[in-house]
């Protein structure tokens, strides 16, 4: 635990000295579950990047990982996630710039190469557009393949399935044919569609301790019961 | 005469794979070529891609863990361990101390299971056949300690966030100690066919070189970092799962040539072999459960099931909506077999991850063929990727 708490605030103060020496190209400096995050202006990347790689205090030789996340409820809707490593200083950092469908995002295959295909799949897979790159092809799809898939609006099955057509003797595409409906269960929501619905019982929940309970008049079936239950509001919040 | 034929057919185009022997998988490498000189390689990928990231932001935590397994296929357990690592960090948690040294002994048998492959592999890329069959036999006896403790030989899905599936079966600790006794002796055997064999040796020595600075800048990490006389390796860097705990040394290459990169390799085989063992003594000495004992994440046994409503609800709930993981994200990144793989995980907040980009290794390897095979010979590129150690699962995902 002392561990973790003490490499926080050795990663705050490498966040901090990274803001003080890049000013308004950083957004914000941010320490979560042991992680630095540091979150920096789409246009200054490459500058930002090259301060990262190159200060002696940073040394952040390697880029480990590049990759697109989509918010679509987000006015820029994507982030270029961009995760460093320093072996110098046994240290990694993660920074993030934020963009939309048509902004494209300063590409940082001059600051590693390693970049290159990281950025084609981030194109390929999310259709984030990086300028001055210097081959962005798609990479994973396939050849002619149409759309980004990892966007959160790209639904599951896709749109097309192919198979062999024995007569035209190749490939073909077709619309996708589900046999079953795609089935997303939604978790958060258990009872869906039933939240506005009082089921029988569920306004017992609402009845301060001591006032006369209705639905234990309504529920009791013989009449005794009932003139206990009016009478006698403590009996009635128990039944409840 | 001669010289204008020759203009002629230059630049030559060849198409190598995706469905060569030698190219380990679907990889199709587009190669320009100067003669029997590699001008430019341009490697096409994603003929194997199955969207795993997609699928596993539509699949609960526990149900995305066996995507792991069929990234690298051949070390399906390290794959694993980054998952399970990411997810116990936003969870908060962490494995109980058997947990994790269970999780540290196969982490290393897969390291095994995985140099065994690609050594012997490479060796027959450069025309060694025995190595192959050989290896093979020895990757069946630690496959059947996958099997023995998971039930699967491949697709183990035998780690939890918050432990493993299950404790070793009795007796399985003994058979794999008596196994790591005759296994540096099989190393030898394999070495002898290998390390000074000068057809061997005529193929890898001086192929392929990468400089310390060129490894670094294309995102090199394990064994190719290595080689290349960098001495990083995640399990002391930054040690997860009490591999601080552990005594073993971390081999690098001098000369960054592939076969520097089979040395290292050569000598990890050993050192995870003296890590099995530690593990094993500390089993030995350390009794207790295998997953935490919080119902929300980790199932009930079973007999209790038999007995308790309370846990077969939470039995029941666990294995259909599965846990809710706290928002936030972490980057999570474990020293597996083929170098640095990584998860970068979000969660929302609900029980699927939002997104899980994992960082294959090989595809930073891979990227850099163009530059590391200009100049060589066709049949050098061949060796060139036989060192990477490339495997198709996890580059294309």
């Amino acid at each position: 635990m002392s561990d973790a708490s003490m490499s926080d605030d050795s990663l705050r103060e490498l966040g901090d000295y990274i803001a003080a020496a890049l000013g308004e190209e950083i957004i914000r400096v941010e320490v979560k579950l042991g992680e630095l995050e540091v979150l920096a202006q789409r246009h200054a990347i490459v500058r930002v990047m090259q301060f990262l790689r190159d200060d002696s205090t940073c040394m952040f030789k390697q880029l480990m990982e590049l990759c697109g996340v989509d918010y679509p409820s987000r006015p820029e809707r994507f982030d270029v996630v961009y995760c460093l490593l320093s072996l110098k200083h046994n240290q990694r950092i993660r920074v993030k710039v934020s963009t939309d469908e048509d902004t494209p995002v300063p590409s940082v295959t001059g600051v590693w190469p390693v970049a290159g295909w990281f950025e084609r799949e981030a194109w390929d897979l999310y259709g984030i557009f990086f300028s001055d790159h210097p081959d962005l092809r798609r990479i994973l799809t396939d050849y002619g393949f149409e759309g980004h898939p990892l966007r959160k609006d790209f639904p599951l099955t896709g749109y097309v399935e192919l198979r062999y057509d024995v007569e035209q003797r190749r490939v073909v595409y077709e619309p996708v044919k589900l046999t079953q409906d795609f089935r997303s269960f939604d978790f958060l929501s258990p009872w869906e569609g039933m939240t506005e619905v009082q089921l029988p019982g569920d306004e017992k929940a609402n009845i301060p301790i001591g006032a006369v309970n209705p639905t234990a008049r309504a529920m009791a079936g013989n009449p005794a019961a009932r003139e206990i239950a009016t009478n006698n509001p403590a009996a009635g919040t128990l039944k409840g | 005469m001669g010289t204008t034929v020759e203009n002629q057919i230059k630049p030559f185009t060849m198409n190598f794979g995706p469905q060569h022997p030698a190219a380990h998988g679907v990889l199709r490498l587009v190669l320009e070529m100067d003669g029997e000189i590699v001008e430019r390689a341009d490697p096409h990928i994603g003929l194997l891609h199955r969207g795993t990231e997609k699928l596993i932001e539509y699949k609960t935590y526990i149900q995305a863990l066996p995507y792991f397994d069929r990234l690298d296929y051949v070390s399906p357990m390290c794959m694993e361990h980054t998952f399970v690592l990411a997810v116990e960090k936003l969870l908060g948690i962490s494995a109980p101390q058997r947990a994790q040294y269970i999780r540290v002994l196969y982490a290393e048998i897969t390291r095994i299971l995985n140099h065994l492959l690609n050594i012997t592999t490479f060796g027959l890329d450069v025309g060694a056949i025995t190595p192959s069959l050989w290896g093979f036999e020895e990757r069946e006896k630690l496959m059947e300690f996958y099997e023995r403790v998971s039930g699967a030989r491949l697709h183990a899905n035998y780690f939890r966030a918050g432990g493993v599936h299950q404790d070793l079966p009795a007796g399985l600790a003994d058979d794999i100690w008596e196994y790591m006794e005759t296994f540096p002796r099989f190393l030898d055997d394999l070495e002898n066919l290998l390390t000074e064999n000068r057809i061997f040796k005529q193929r890898t020595v001086d192929i392929g070189v990468v400089s310390a600075d060129d490894a670094l800048a294309w995102g090199f990490t394990g064994p190719m970092l290595r080689g290349s006389n960098v001495a990083w390796d995640l399990r002391k860097a930054q040690p997860y799962d009490r591999y601080d705990e552990f005594e073993f040394d971390v081999p690098v290459g001098l000369t960054g040539d592939c076969y520097a990169r089979y040395l290292v390799r050569m000598e990890e085989m050993r050192q995870s072999a003296l890590i099995v063992r530690q593990a094993l003594e500390k089993l030995r000495v350390t009794p207790g459960p295998v997953k935490v004992n919080d119902r929300k994440i980790a199932p009930p046994p079973r007999g209790e099931m038999k007995r308790s409503m309370e846990a077969l609800i939470h039995h029941f709930k666990l294995y259909t909506e599965g846990y809710h993981v706290p928002a936030g994200e972490t980057y999570t990144a474990t020293e597996s077999p083929k170098g640095e793989f990584g998860v970068y995980l979000v969660a929302d907040g609900t029980n699927r991850p939002y997104r899980c980009k994992i960082r294959p290794t090989g595809f930073s390897h891979l990227q850099a063929m163009e530059f590391m095979s200009k100049g060589h010979m066709l049949a050098d590129s061949v060796a060139i990727i036989g060192s990477m150690d490339i495997v198709f699962g996890e580059i294309d995902r």
